[in-house]
């Protein structure tokens, strides 16, 4: 196999967060999101769950784009009142996109400027302040850079460590804010202050390239690891039946 | 019942809820009679798509209650945007899931139903309205609680229904659109086609009989009526035609022609006509 590319560094990065979460739901938005946790479940996730990406609980794992060798194989049904009823249930682990996200892991996808006149209208709230209450939430964020990474989002949809340490025991005992995957590295919150800390940088990446691409101070360790890297199977699983037409890359802007 | 009937009952500054999600089977022929006419001031609440861009567009909309807007291939609705950054429409931005519970309370007749959802984020700071309650039990846990979104008016489209009322969907999700009709004292359901009782059966599984005539005050037959959003299986999204709306928000120029060949026309039988003839 040759190198692997960086969409195909992100997808076992993206792969990886979904590790040990067995029988769930996984909801991964965005193309390399959806690559990662396909990845997981044909490798070291058999048992997650996943969804066409409309209303159908799959068996089998379609590739992303292009016409599928195969109809796929509907093993169960799950329109949104059910994924709602498995998300206030707990068993369901979402990767959203961030337009902005801080140091505590607030999101935002709601606006940017002033909630009352914004300067740019997002989505909205969408899901997010429900989830990140509810089960583990981690971030995919295609395009690392200080405008995405800020000191302070304008909005809160997603709640952050530091919002959740305020609500109590009781609010917060679901929240988890797993992991933040961005094409130039890995973050989680594994800290005493409980803020972003760089995990790993993919390879090809300097620890002051992450640091100049990012608004707000990370926590960084003596050690910054490399991500790993695909093994040969991934990189075969990858190639020849997830993304046969690189939209991985595409999403990267390549 | 015509599009122009169900617009005759509905008046300025009522609350509407319309069905669907996204850019996925939305009742956009009534949208599009509420667009001719006169109607002002109206309270919109919906899983939003182009509905609540060309309510927003037009002027109709005075207020948007919503948990997202969105194409679904295109994510951000830019007409709603621009109203939006315009400051034209004042919103009501939830949680999702909040939508759901506050149709969901309207529908049960209660006041309010509690949520997690919401808790430490700024759904509660924009929204000055919502008040927590606490768990009168042992655990006493804070909840937010979500007030019951009551509905002047309900709009939904189907695939098929009877002319008494009895709904169905063919495709992969009913949407909330049951308990939109919960939620609204008045409830108008637009159809691909209405066909007898009997033969409701023929085309998909009991399963599908989810808006039953209890639920529902008027049937509107509305071939094509979902057009450009997506009505399964009877026919995908138009995104071509979605496309070129999206464009118009980038231009008034074009937004005027759009509004000139789509929708300042006598009827949705007029509407009909102009797309087949793009």
């Amino acid at each position: 196999m040759t190198g692997a590319t960086r969409a195909e560094i992100c997808a076992v990065a993206i792969a990886e967060t979904f590790r040990g979460d067995g029988e769930t739901l996984v909801s991964p938005i965005g193309t390399l999101p959806s690559i990662g946790a396909r990845l997981a479940r044909l490798t070291f996730e058999p048992d997650l769950l996943l969804t066409d990406g409309v209303a159908m609980l799959l068996a089998s794992v379609p590739p992303l784009g292009g016409e599928p060798h195969e109809p796929p194989v509907v093993e169960g049904w799950l329109p949104y009142r059910s994924v709602f009823d498995t998300l206030w249930a707990g068993r369901r682990h979402v990767m959203m996109g961030a337009t902005q996200v801080d140091r505590f892991g607030n999101q935002n996808i709601a606006c940017i400027g002033p909630f009352a006149r914004p300067k740019a209208q997002l989505l909205g709230m969408r899901g997010a302040p429900g989830n990140t209450l509810n089960h583990p939430t981690s971030y995919w964020v295609p395009n690392h850079g200080p405008r995405v990474f800020v000191e302070k989002v304008d909005v809160v949809s997603g709640v952050g460590y530091d919002r959740a340490a305020r609500l109590g025991e009781r609010a917060r005992r679901f929240h988890e804010i797993r992991r933040v995957v961005s094409n130039l590295g890995v973050f989680d919150f594994a800290t005493s202050s409980r803020t972003m800390r760089l995990a790993s940088v993919h390879p090809g990446v300097s620890v002051a390239q992450v640091v100049e691409s990012t608004g707000f101070a990370l926590e960084i360790a003596r050690d910054v690891p490399e991500t790993r890297s695909p093994t040969d199977l991934e990189l075969e699983i990858l190639r020849t039946r997830l993304d046969p037409l690189g939209a991985g890359q595409k999403e990267l802007g390549g | 019942m015509s599009e122009a009937d169900v617009v005759a009952r509905l008046r300025d500054g009522m609350t509407i809820g319309i069905g669907g999600w996204g850019s996925r089977r939305k009742p956009m022929s009534l949208v599009r009679a509420i667009l001719r006419s006169q109607l002002r001031d109206l309270t919109i609440v919906s899983y939003g798509g182009p509905d609540v861009g060309l309510l927003c567009a037009s002027g109709k909309a005075r207020r948007v209650v919503y948990g997202f807007v969105s194409l679904d291939s295109i994510p951000l609705e830019p007409h709603f945007r621009r109203a939006r950054e315009e400051g034209r429409i004042e919103a009501v931005e939830y949680d999702e899931g909040m939508l759901q519970w506050g149709l969901y309370a309207a529908s049960l007749r209660l006041p309010f139903l509690p949520t997690r959802a919401g808790l430490g984020s700024d759904v509660l700071t924009i929204n000055p309205h919502l008040s927590l309650v606490r768990s009168p039990y042992a655990d006493g846990e804070e909840l937010v609680a979500m007030p019951a979104i009551e509905l002047d008016a309900a709009l939904i489209h189907m695939n098929r229904a009877d002319a008494r009322g009895n709904g169905q969907y063919l495709g992969p999700d009913l949407y909330f659109d049951d308990l939109f009709c919960g939620a609204a004292r008045e409830r108008f359901m637009s159809c691909e086609r209405i066909v007898e009782s009997g033969e409701l059966l023929r085309e998909g599984t009991f399963h599908t009989l989810r808006i039953n005539r209890s639920m529902i005050d008027g049937v509107v037959e509305a071939p094509n009526g979902a057009h450009f959003t997506e009505c399964p299986p009877d026919y995908g999204r138009d995104e071509a035609f979605q496309r070129e709306y999206a464009a118009t928000a980038r231009d008034p120029g074009q937004w005027e022609t759009f509004k000139k060949t789509y929708l300042e026309l006598p009827d949705e039988a007029a509407y009909q006509r102009a797309v087949r003839a793009r």
